[in-house]
């Protein structure tokens, strides 16, 4: 059984975000080792888990639907520069609606459905109520720009990497829930210049090795891999735009309340290529977990902990959680045997 | 999940569209063809009829040429080639409405650069292929483009009348039988700053449209070529894989990638030219002849890696750290 979207749950303010026993169950958790290790880790973005898992379908579906649908329409009429798409983009906008309907008609059809007759395509998405005719490859023909338009009915961000000169170019993307990046000052950038901040990979040539592995991902062959950091209560925005409002959370942690503030937050990273742009889709599907939630697992619990006390200080700094970190290592050495 | 492996598709019409010129349309056994974008190509895999030793089979890279929108679809345009070890020839002289072909799914190195504020366009014979998928993108987005397509009417030309009835003042023909040359440095000269150069034909058109850029101060980045040349015949060898100490022959006539695969070894490739980087393997000892345009001169000269698509032993052994 896959879990049913639930009413909705707010990512700010009272912060009322919550995951049931299945979500937890299903949570993608990211550390399959004690110690925790730099790595590209890439593996074919094929079904993993059975049913229900988190990787059973291309895009993930879950309980927290509308809950992160509503965040986003929040985020966007708050800040519409949050979606923004290179007018030379206008067709790898198109092959990610293709993509999108495509796959959530056919793995989810109690919630979505698509009927085609040559370029008409009817849409019904019928968890947001929403039914539009339009004419495809003419955006013209919808009530918003494409991206926008479907991007507000799909978990996750995306961004559409623009390929030429044997790079990889951000030049399109609807970035609401980023871990500290903005694509407003993204935008535009190469592969290697939006990586600029990473700390390490660098030196190790890890970027070089990405790069040519990702330009040459054929159609029909997405990738994915797992990133991860900590988030100061359920927040799914915290973009550098708004860190007036979430940075000063990080001092709010104290071994009383760092099982249910700080939460691991997961990113599912999806590399597809689009067949009619040749770009590249990049999505970025985020979970949230409390630690709390996440110590009832004792195996994820164990793992958890040494993983974070094995973290390298530029890692620590890097990722926010400088001043936290410590407090979380501590909460967390008290499921570990080994300690 | 999509995920794409080969395609079977069915040959429904063959058309001789020059004097040593075929065009294949091939269709999906069921269902619809994945959508693709300009300058794409394809790889189709032929089995030759032979039994036992003479089984054969052929891989080849081939642009696709129809409207990248049309997904029931796709089409080739197949150039017998003088040199040819076998691909051309078997699909000219065994490919028959019916035959059914293995396909791989689109992929492109030869991609329009879309933030250019003009596209020239030098094809030279077959090499007009990949241009067929990009007038449409290039109509739909208004893009400003000059198309110029060289041939010798006696042997290429393919729809050199359509062309020029449809792009009008945008497309120039040079027909070589009829003595007609186009002046590379005078297309050349003169076009706006930022415009790219896309060339697809013959090594001396590339080569030529390269050092004329490279006169002007056009920079490198600006001009993209795909040369429609796989592998080229060479002198047999063996080749021994150490970590299972299996010993392949690699006839004169195929490449070290084609005698891998005969084997099952499969090795991840892309353009089986020597361009696209996938098909990388370490050599542990011999040799190379090295006649990939993708590895850096000190790769090659390290002598630790080689492109088995088109590269070969420069000795008669080698051995591959696979």
């Amino acid at each position: 059984m896959r879990v049913a979207p639930k009413d909705i749950q707010s990512f700010r303010d009272d912060f009322t975000y919550s995951n049931s026993a299945e979500a937890i169950e299903r949570f993608p958790f990211p550390f399959a080792e004690d110690e925790y290790r730099y790595s590209v880790n890439m593996e074919p973005h094929l079904p993993k888990g059975g049913e229900g898992s988190a990787f059973e379908k291309f895009l993930d579906i879950d309980e927290h639907y509308l809950s992160e649908m509503a965040e986003r329409q929040k985020v966007l009429n708050d800040m519409p520069q949050r979606c923004l798409a290179m007018p030379h983009m206008d067709l790898a906008c198109w092959d990610m609606v293709e993509r999108i309907m495509l796959s959530l008609s056919a793995d989810y059809p109690d919630y979505f459905s698509l009927t085609r007759e040559g370029d008409l395509w009817s849409w019904e998405n019928k968890l947001l109520n929403i039914k539009d005719q339009f004419t495809f490859g003419d955006s013209s023909s919808l009530p918003m720009p494409p991206l926008d338009y479907i991007g507000r009915q799909v978990q996750g961000d995306f961004a559409l990497l623009d390929q030429r000169e044997g790079d990889l170019f951000l030049d399109a993307g609807i970035i609401t829930c980023p871990a500290d990046w903005s694509l407003a000052f993204d935008a535009g950038m190469s592969f290697k210049e939006w990586h600029g901040p990473v700390p390490m990979a660098h030196s190790e040539g890890i970027f070089e090795r990405a790069l040519k592995y990702l330009i040459a991902i054929p159609v029909g062959k997405p990738v994915r891999r797992l990133n991860w950091t900590l988030t100061v209560n359920a927040r799914m925005d915290t973009s550098p735009e708004k860190y007036h409002e979430w940075g000063h959370e990080r001092a709010s942690v104290t071994p009383e309340n760092v099982g249910e503030k700080v939460y691991l937050r997961v990113e599912v990273q999806v590399l597809d290529r689009m067949p009619r742009s040749n770009a590249m889709m990049f999505s970025i599907r985020t979970y949230l977990l409390s630690l709390e939630d996440l110590v009832t697992n004792k195996e994820w619990a164990v793992r958890m902990h040494r993983a974070m006390k094995t973290l390298p200080e530029p890692l620590i700094n890097y990722k926010g959680l400088t001043r936290f970190h410590g407090t979380v290592v501590d909460y967390l050495s008290q499921f570990d045997p080994l300690n | 999940m999509s995920n794409i492996d080969q395609i079977p598709v069915r040959v429904t019409a063959i058309k001789q569209v020059a004097p040593l010129i075929k065009e294949f349309t091939l269709e999906p056994q069921d269902g619809l063809l994945t959508p693709f974008s300009p300058g794409a190509h394809i790889v189709v895999e032929m089995v030759s009829t032979g039994s036992g030793t003479d089984k054969h089979s052929y891989r080849n890279a081939y642009s696709l040429m129809s409207d990248p929108l049309d997904s029931r679809q796709y089409r080739i345009a197949v150039r017998l080639q003088d040199d040819s070890r076998g691909g051309s020839v078997y699909m000219h002289q065994q490919v028959e409405v019916g035959t059914q072909l293995k396909i791989s799914p689109p992929a492109n190195l030869f991609a329009p650069e879309w933030m250019a504020k003009k596209h020239v366009l030098f094809a030279g014979g077959v090499g007009i292929t990949p241009f067929l998928s990009y007038l449409p993108e290039l109509q739909q987005r208004q893009a400003e483009f000059e198309l110029h397509y060289m041939y010798r009417s006696k042997q290429t030309g393919a729809y050199s009348a359509e062309l020029q009835e449809n792009l009008g003042s945008g497309c120039s023909c040079y027909d070589a039988d009829l003595g007609n040359r186009c002046d590379i440095a005078a297309v050349m000269s003169g076009q706006p700053l930022g415009t790219h150069f896309y060339i697809c034909g013959p090594e001396a058109l590339i080569d030529a449209v390269r050092a004329t850029a490279d006169g002007m101060g056009i920079p490198a980045s600006a001009i993209h070529w795909e040369e429609f040349a796989g592998a080229k015949p060479g002198l047999p060898f063996v080749v021994e894989l150490s970590r299972s100490g299996v010993e392949l022959a690699v006839a004169a006539d195929s490449s070290l990638l084609e005698t891998l695969e005969s084997a099952d070894i499969n090795v991840p490739n892309l353009c089986r030219a020597g361009v696209c980087g996938q098909c990388v393997c370490d050599v542990a000892e011999g040799e190379v002849e090295h006649r990939d345009s993708y590895l850096s001169d000190r790769e090659k000269q390290s002598g630790q890696v080689m492109m088995p698509c088109v590269s070969r032993a420069a000795g008669d052994r080698l051995v591959l750290d696979i």
